[in-house]
């Protein structure tokens, strides 16, 4: 996908490139805890575009900003609500821990 | 180094035990453990049950790097780590860490520090039934504990 992405990129700046429609990735989100219960479920795929953030995939599950305290994890390691997303990814949003 | 998760009661005693067998004798002079066990009251309420929410591959994998640090900064001849999830009920041991070393300085360092990381990093949730309603354990620093 990367490799197209970039051939893309640089037809682009040809006059006689053929346009085509703007890359979508998919992300497998992952909710847990009180912020799952607030969305109503654990898991979801969504259909995002590509370069879209952690923060941008949250709008699309819920009315409202991220609550403050919300931890982000992609990939199964911690990370921000700016974090950009790719194809494939797993993000994962949950409430600090209280484990142990 | 042994990280599990444990589904069903468990026992924080025969973890110890049986994981000690695989140390050789003599080799160690000191181990540290702690044992977290469910109250039966939290922040002025009675709490009747709860549940333990994880996120299956990401507290695993956490749990296990928690235990690598600890071996990677501690001269230590072993860690073992077992946390429960699902349903729990007051007086059933939450969470065993264990820590063997020669001596008894780095044994506790190592066992403080596995607790230390676990509550601050490990993806667990608590959610408490209360005689009346549930809720979610709010998260505490250690200053507040």
């Amino acid at each position: 996908m990367g490799f197209r992405a970039g051939m893309i990129g640089l037809h682009s700046r040809d006059d006689n490139a053929i346009r085509l429609p703007a890359m979508t990735i998919q992300v497998n989100v992952r909710l847990f805890a009180s912020l799952r219960e607030r969305v109503g479920c654990g898991e979801a795929v969504l259909e995002l575009p590509a370069g879209a953030t952690a923060a941008e995939a949250w709008a699309r599950l819920a009315d409202g900003p991220l609550p403050d305290n919300t931890l982000v994890a992609v990939n199964r390691e911690y990370t921000d609500a700016g974090h950009r997303l790719a194809d494939g990814d797993e993000l994962a949003f949950f409430p600090p821990v209280t484990g142990g | 180094m042994k990280v599990a998760l444990a589904p069903a009661a468990l026992d924080p005693w025969a973890e110890v035990s049986a994981h000690q067998q695989s140390l050789r004798p003599g080799a160690f002079g000191a181990t540290a453990v702690f044992v977290g066990t469910m109250r039966d009251f939290n922040d002025g309420e009675a709490v009747e049950g709860m549940f333990l929410e994880h996120y299956p591959g990401m507290t695993e994998a956490h749990l296990e790097r928690i235990a690598a640090e600890a071996l990677a900064r501690w001269d230590l001849l072993d860690v073992l780590v077992v946390h429960r999830v699902g349903e729990i009920a007051p007086g059933e041991p939450i969470v065993v860490t264990a820590a063997w070393s020669a001596h008894r300085g780095e044994a506790f360092a190592a066992c403080r520090y596995l607790m230390g990381e676990l509550k601050s990093r490990a993806p667990f949730w608590k959610k408490e039934r209360l005689r009346e309603g549930e809720r979610w354990v709010a998260f505490k620093t250690p200053a507040e504990e």
